[in-house]
C-alpha cells in the first residue's frame, strides 16, 4: 500500500536512470528492530520481494511468530496475525481452511517451530496444509537473550549452555528439513542460506517456489534459511557469517529435501499414495476424483 | 554512473554492504552518526558501482536504492 | 418447522445449535465426556460445507480457533476439564486480540485426570482465570438441553457482538442426558455482518489490519485493557442471566447452577410439600454474575450447591454482602448429590430459623 517506489522510479527515468534495486512495496518502511547485521531483516524482504513480483500482498495472510521476529506483523504489508508462541502452524491453518483463495504464510523461528511448535509444526505438513512456512535456523534464542535452541551446535556456548551444549545431557540438534522429509503432506523442502548475494538470490528463488507450491494448491512448503544471530554470538556480523558458514552448514547442509513436482507428482497427496502402493486402503485413490 | 543510495534512517552500520561489495567501494562513515547511534554505509567512489546491487542484496535493513544509469 | 421438538443428547444439541449459529469451524480433540459433541460434527460440517479438524492437541485446536476468527469466521472448541486447562493459554490470547469464538466445557471431576463423571469444579476457572493477563469473558451455564442448544447459539452472538471468547459451561450430566429441544432457526454464515478488523487480505483496498496482543509500550496496552474493560462494564450491565424460581416468599434460598439446579428444584418442590418456604436462584450467567438478584432476594438464609468443594459461594457471598447467611452443600470428583440429600441441608437450615 505504498507508492513511494514509483516515485523513486519516476525521479529515476527524469535523471536518465532506472531502478536495479530498492524496497518492495510488500515491505512497509518500518525500521525494524533487528540488531545491526541481522539476517532476518535479508530474509523479510526476499518474502516482500515474492508478494511483490506474484502480485500477492493484497490476498496475503502472514502469522508471527513469537521471538526476534514477533514484530514483522508491523514490518509486511499484507494482512498480519500475531500468534502464541509456537502456534503460527496451528493459526496459519486455520486461516486457509478459513479462505482457501488467500496466500498463507508463517515466519518462525527455530525456538518458535522446532522447540515448542514442534507439534503444531509436525502435523500441519503431515496433514499437507497447503500453506508456507518460512523458518529461519539461526541457532539460539535471540529475543530472551541467546539461550540454547534446538537447532544450537554441539559444544556451542550459549546462555543456558555456557560450557557449551553438552550432547550427553542436551541432546543434538534437529535437522528440521530432514525431518519433515518422512512426512507424506509436504510437497516442497528447502535449505537454503543467506550469506552472500548468490545465495541470497537462491532463497528467494526457494520462498517463491514454496508460494508457487502453494498457489498451486501442491501441498505443504517450508523454507528453512540458516541465519546468524551476531549479537548473541558474540560476534561482528561479518564474523557472525563466517561462523555460520564454517560450523552451521556442515551441520545443516544446503539443498532440496523434497520437491514433490521435481519428483513426478502433481501434489504431495500424489505423491503419498504413489508411497503407500500396496496398501489396499489407498487402492482406489485417484478413481473417484479426490 | 549508477548510484547507490543509503537511507540513514533505515541503515544500522553492520558492515555487511561493505564486505559484500566486489569492487570494495562500500565504507562506514566514520564521521557521521546517525540518529539512531550507527556509523553509516556509503558509496565512497560511484564511478567505479558496477550496479551489481551486492550491497544491497545483503542489507538486512533494506537502507539501499540501487540506480543503474539507462544506457 | 420452527416449534419441531427433537428427541437430542446435550452434547449434540449444543452441536447442532452452533452449526445453526453460523459456525462452519470447528477444531477438537478427543476427551469424555464430550465425545458426542465432535463426532456430532465430524457427521455434519461436510454436509455443511464446514470444517471439522481433529487438530493434534488442544493447544492446536484452541489455535486454530484463535486463526478462524481472526480470519472473521465462527469457530468454536469443545472439550472437558483437563483440556480446558490446555486452551486458557490460547484463550488469554484471544482476549488480548478481542477475538470472538465460543468454547465449550463439558465438566468432568479434577484436578488432574480426576474422574469422567460430571462435576462442576472448572467454575473459578471459567468466571476467574481462563488464562494469564486481566481479562473476562461471558459464561454461559445451562441446565436443560433445550439451554444448551439456546445458549450455544447465543454464545455466538455475544462473542462476534463484544469481540471476545464467551464459554459455554456444561457438565457431563447435562451432555449425555437427553431431552427434547425445539432447535433455534439456522443463520446463514453469508448473511452475518462484515468483520472489518478480520484478516481476510487488504486487495489493495486499504492498510493492513493485524490481529495482535503484544504492546512493546505498557501505555498501550493499559489503554487497550482500559478498553476492554469499558466493555466488561456493558456486558456487566447488559447480559446477566438468572433465573429466580418460588423465591418470592422464601426463607430458605438455594443458589445452584446447571446440573446442580435441576436437583436443587426438585428438593425445593419436596421441602414446598413440607410446608418449608424454600426458592431457588439460578444463574445462567456465571460471568457477569447476576448480582442484583442475589442482593434483592429477601432470603433468610441462602444454601449454595454445587457439584464441587464450594466456588461459587464466592459469589454468592460477594452478592449478599451479609444480608443472610450462606451456606453450602456440595459433593465432588464426580459425585451427583441427591434431592433427598439437598432436602436435608434445606430442613436443617429451616429449623434453624425458629419461628
Amino acid at each position: 500500500m505504498q507508492t513511494e517506489p514509483n516515485t523513486i522510479a519516476a525521479e529515476a527515468a527524469a535523471r536518465g536512470m532506472k531502478v536495479a534495486f530498492s524496497r518492495p512495496d510488500s515491505l512497509r518502511p518500518v525500521v525494524t528492530n533487528f540488531c545491526p547485521g541481522c539476517t532476518h531483516g535479508i530474509i523479510q524482504r526476499l518474502v516482500a520481494e515474492c508478494m511483490d513480483e506474484m502480485g500477492i500482498e493484497g490476498t496475503t495472510v502472514g502469522v508471527a511468530p513469537v521471538g526476534c521476529s514477533v514484530m514483522c506483523y508491523d514490518f509486511f504489508g499484507c494482512d498480519m496475525i500475531e500468534a502464541s508462541h509456537g502456534r503460527a502452524p496451528a493459526v496459519a491453518t486455520a486461516v486457509k481452511r478459513v479462505h482457501p483463495g488467500n496466500m498463507v504464510f508463517a515466519y518462525q523461528g527455530d525456538g518458535d517451530l522446532a522447540s515448542i511448535g514442534m507439534a503444531e509444526t509436525i502435523h500441519a505438513a503431515t496433514r499437507g496444509e497447503n500453506i508456507t512456512i518460512v523458518f529461519i535456523n539461526n541457532a539460539i534464542y535471540g529475543m530472551t537473550g541467546g539461550q540454547m535452541a534446538p537447532t544450537s551446535l554441539p559444544h556451542q556456548v550459549t546462555q543456558t549452555s555456557p560450557y557449551g551444549r553438552d550432547a550427553q545431557t542436551a541432546g543434538y540438534p534437529i535437522r528440521v528439513c530432514e525431518l519433515l522429509s518422512t512426512l507424506d503432506g509436504v510437497a516442497y523442502l528447502e535449505r537454503v542460506c543467506a550469506d552472500s548475494p548468490k545465495n541470497v538470490r537462491k532463497a528467494k528463488k526457494a520462498i517463491r517456489k514454496a508460494f508457487q507450491y502453494q498457489q498451486e494448491k501442491r501441498g505443504y512448503t517450508l523454507v528453512e534459511v540458516v541465519a546468524t544471530c551476531p549479537t548473541n554470538w558474540g560476534m561482528d556480523p561479518t564474523q557472525a557469517i563466517g561462523w555460520m558458514q564454517e560450523n552451521m552448514l556442515p551441520y545443516y547442509p544446503l539443498g532440496v529435501y523434497k520437491d514433490v513436482v521435481a519428483d513426478g507428482f502433481e501434489n504431495a497427496a500424489e505423491a503419498a499414495f504413489a508411497r503407500a502402493e500396496g496398501c489396499p486402503m489407498v487402492a482406489d485413490y485417484g478413481k473417484d476424483g479426490e | 554512473m549508477n548510484e547507490v543510495i543509503v537511507d540513514v534512517g533505515f541503515c544500522k552500520g553492520c558492515g555487511l554492504c561493505v564486505a559484500a561489495c566486489p569492487v570494495d567501494i562500500m565504507k562506514l562513515d566514520a564521521g557521521v552518526i546517525t540518529p539512531k547511534g550507527y556509523h553509516p554505509a556509503y558509496c565512497s567512489d560511484m564511478e567505479r558501482c558496477t550496479g551489481c546491487c551486492s550491497c544491497a542484496l545483503m542489507c538486512p535493513d533494506v537502507a539501499i536504492t540501487v540506480l543503474r544509469e539507462v544506457r | 418447522m420452527m416449534s419441531e421438538k427433537v428427541l437430542m443428547k446435550g452434547n449434540e444439541a449444543m452441536a447442532e445449535a452452533a452449526m445453526r449459529a453460523g459456525c462452519r469451524f470447528f477444531f477438537g480433540y478427543p476427551i469424555t465426556p464430550q465425545t458426542e459433541l465432535a463426532a456430532y460434527m465430524s457427521r455434519q460440517m461436510p454436509k455443511r460445507d464446514g470444517v471439522y479438524l481433529q487438530a493434534e492437541s488442544e493447544v492446536a485446536a484452541i489455535n486454530m480457533v484463535y486463526g478462524a476468527a481472526a480470519a472473521g469466521a465462527r469457530a468454536m472448541t469443545s472439550s472437558s476439564s483437563p483440556g480446558i486447562s490446555l486452551k486458557t493459554e490460547g484463550i488469554s490470547y484471544m482476549a488480548g486480540a478481542d477475538l470472538p469464538g465460543v468454547i465449550i466445557n463439558v465438566q468432568r471431576g479434577g484436578p488432574g485426570l480426576g474422574s469422567i463423571q460430571p462435576s462442576q469444579s472448572d467454575y473459578f476457572q471459567a468466571t476467574r482465570a481462563m488464562g494469564h493477563g486481566d481479562f473476562y469473558m461471558p459464561v454461559y451455564a445451562p441446565s436443560t438441553v433445550q439451554e444448551m442448544a439456546d445458549l450455544s447459539y447465543l454464545a455466538f452472538d455475544v462473542a462476534d457482538k463484544y469481540r471476545t471468547p464467551v464459554v459455554v459451561l456444561a457438565d457431563g450430566m447435562l451432555g449425555q442426558m437427553m431431552e427434547p429441544v425445539v432447535l433455534p432457526e439456522p443463520v446463514d454464515p453469508a448473511s452475518l455482518p462484515a468483520k472489518p478488523w478480520a484478516t481476510v487480505g487488504h486487495e489493495g483496498k486499504r492498510e493492513h489490519v493485524v490481529v495482535n496482543s503484544l504492546f512493546l509500550d505498557s501505555e498501550d496496552n493499559e489503554r487497550q485493557n482500559v478498553a476492554r474493560f469499558e466493555r466488561y462494564e456493558q456486558i456487566r450491565r447488559d447480559e446477566q442471566r438468572v433465573e429466580c424460581y418460588r423465591t418470592e416468599d422464601a426463607d430458605v434460598v438455594i443458589v445452584a447452577f446447571g446440573a446442580c439446579a435441576r436437583i436443587a428444584r426438585s428438593a425445593v418442590n419436596a421441602a414446598r410439600e413440607q410446608g418449608i418456604r424454600a426458592g431457588l436462584i439460578r444463574p445462567i450467567t456465571l460471568w457477569p454474575y447476576p448480582v442484583s438478584a442475589i442482593r434483592e432476594c429477601a432470603a433468610k438464609v441462602f444454601l449454595v450447591v454445587e457439584m464441587n468443594m464450594g466456588q461459587m459461594i464466592e459469589d454468592v457471598r460477594l452478592a449478599a454482602e451479609g444480608s443472610a447467611p450462606v451456606e453450602f452443600y456440595g459433593r465432588c470428583g464426580g459425585v451427583i448429590p441427591t434431592p433427598d440429600e439437598v432436602l436435608e441441608q434445606i430442613r436443617a437450615l429451616d429449623e434453624g430459623l425458629g419461628d
